[in-house]
């Protein structure tokens, strides 16, 4: 069974229809890369899977269950679908660790030694267990991102989303934050992410889609979707973002 | 000048005739300013909640106490408390209680917008990551939101504060036996020295509110103390 499967999904805001039938089918372990020019409707897909964002029509199904059911426990998906976010939006008012070990304390009941124990594992899993007792605003982008992942991590969640994890970092912060998903999608966590690092696509992508004004245009396999795109759309933002 | 009347009358203006009768004077005045900012933060707390909720009949409630409170002089709902309470509870609310009541349910109704301003100003981003871990929509607002929230409404708070502890005088017209009334009654009985009587009250006051200015001040900087560190 697939873990997530999204089927005739459509969204609109106000009158204006972001998301038109999009289907999508993820494995478990697959890396999804989702591209497009801004305004396609990406990063509202990616956020319908965890439902902070609500659709109109269509279904996103979770391992089998339909996640808009009454039955489901939207904290609990969420807990269970970890979600990174382009502007970090870590707590600045706790610490590094404190940020880490909020979820697993409040919505797992994790015990304090327990959930800081993997908080601190985490941040050295993500090259700055030196920086726990910090607050956020005394990292670096790179580094604040970073801790951002491993708070996702921290709930143990089966797939993780990455909403344009770089696009607000300097550039010479770009890969510390690319290398630490690269190492999670080899350690065969299931991943959708919204980018435009191509190179991380080539890298680790099982697939690339393309996504132009709320519609799916293409969607292959890396090197296909790069060396042989099909569609005049995505041949022509290839060769602006390339 | 008639400062030695101040001078003799200077505890009653403190404290009233206290212990041998009733706390009046500034001590009356402080206590009821702090009752009343202890009940307007909770009831504000709660109609800005409720004003932010998305529930339309959680939201109702809350918009109109707001309005029809930010319409009204408070001297008026001092009054509505003082002269409807017996036609409503069948009997009299002692004068103490009847003010306590209006400044709570006044100031309550400034706190309320102060907290849905500084809730709607954080960044979207901080209850979307909290809800986005797992965390329900109360938890959120408890460990993330209001934190943050509440220290960035600090100085708006106080404002409020100290508008309710110089408000406690108003008391003074529904016979409440605070500062004001203390002075007045001073006055009455000795003639000579209303410049220097009123000149004292003022003063007190002002120390008081002051207190309370410089105190919100150092809390301030001391809960943003994680901003005052960063790179």
């Amino acid at each position: 069974m697939p873990v997530i499967e999204v089927n005739k999904l459509n969204k609109w805001y106000g009158d204006f229809h972001v998301l038109k039938d999009i289907n999508q089918t993820v494995e478990k372990g697959e890396v999804l890369v989702i591209c497009g020019p801004s305004g396609s409707g990406k990063s509202t897909f990616i956020r319908c899977v965890n439902r902070l964002e609500e659709y109109q029509k269509g279904e996103v199904l979770f391992n089998g269950q339909d996640i808009q059911a009454k039955s489901v426990n939207v904290n609990q998906l969420r807990a269970d679908i970890g979600i990174v976010f382009q502007q970090f939006n870590l707590y600045p008012h706790l610490t590094v660790l404190k940020n880490i070990t909020l979820a697993p304390l409040k919505v797992k009941k994790t015990p304090r030694n327990q959930a800081e124990e993997n908080g601190l594992a985490l941040l050295e899993r993500v090259g700055i267990h030196d920086q726990a007792h910090k607050y956020p605003a005394e990292l670096s982008g790179g580094q604040q991102q970073r801790v951002a992942i491993a708070r996702a991590l921290a709930m143990r969640p089966q797939v993780m989303l990455f909403d344009e994890p770089t696009s607000a970092l300097d550039p010479e912060m770009i890969n510390e934050v690319l290398n630490v998903m690269k190492d999670l999608a080899r350690e065969g966590m299931t991943m959708l992410c919204v980018t435009h690092e191509m190179g991380f696509a080539r890298e680790v992508a099982d697939r690339v889609i393309f996504m132009d004004s709320g519609i799916i245009v293409e969607e292959a396999p890396p090197d296909v979707f790069f060396n042989n795109p099909k569609h005049d759309r995505t041949k022509a933002f290839l060769k602006e973002i390339l | 000048m008639h400062w030695d009347i101040v001078w003799q009358n200077f505890d009653y203006f403190l404290w009233g005739a206290f212990p041998q009768g009733p706390l009046g004077g500034l001590a009356a005045s402080i206590l009821l300013a702090a009752l009343g900012i202890f009940g307007a933060f909770w009831l504000g707390l709660a109609a800005g909640l409720m004003r932010l909720s998305k529930r339309i009949w959680v939201q109702i409630p809350s918009i109109v106490y707001i309005e029809i409170i930010r319409g009204v002089p408070l001297l008026m709902l001092i009054f509505w408390f003082y002269f409807l309470a017996p036609v409503i509870l069948g009997r009299r609310l002692p004068e103490f209680e009847c003010a306590l009541v209006a400044l709570i349910v006044f100031t309550g109704a400034y706190i309320g917008e102060i907290v849905r301003a500084g809730v709607q100003s954080l960044p979207r981003g901080q209850m979307e990551a909290a809800r986005g871990t797992g965390l329900s929509h109360a938890q959120a607002m408890t460990h993330i939101i209001l934190p943050q929230a509440l220290r960035n409404m600090i100085p708006s708070f106080v404002n409020q504060f100290v508008s309710l502890t110089k408000d406690t005088s108003l008391a003074y017209i529904i016979g409440v036996n605070e500062l004001t009334k203390a002075a007045t009654t001073v006055n009455n009985r000795t003639v000579v020295a209303p410049t220097e009587i009123f000149i004292t009250i003022a003063l007190l006051y002002f120390v008081v509110c002051y207190v309370l200015t410089s105190a919100s001040r150092r809390m301030e900087k001391h809960l943003s103390r994680y901003q005052a560190r960063g790179r």
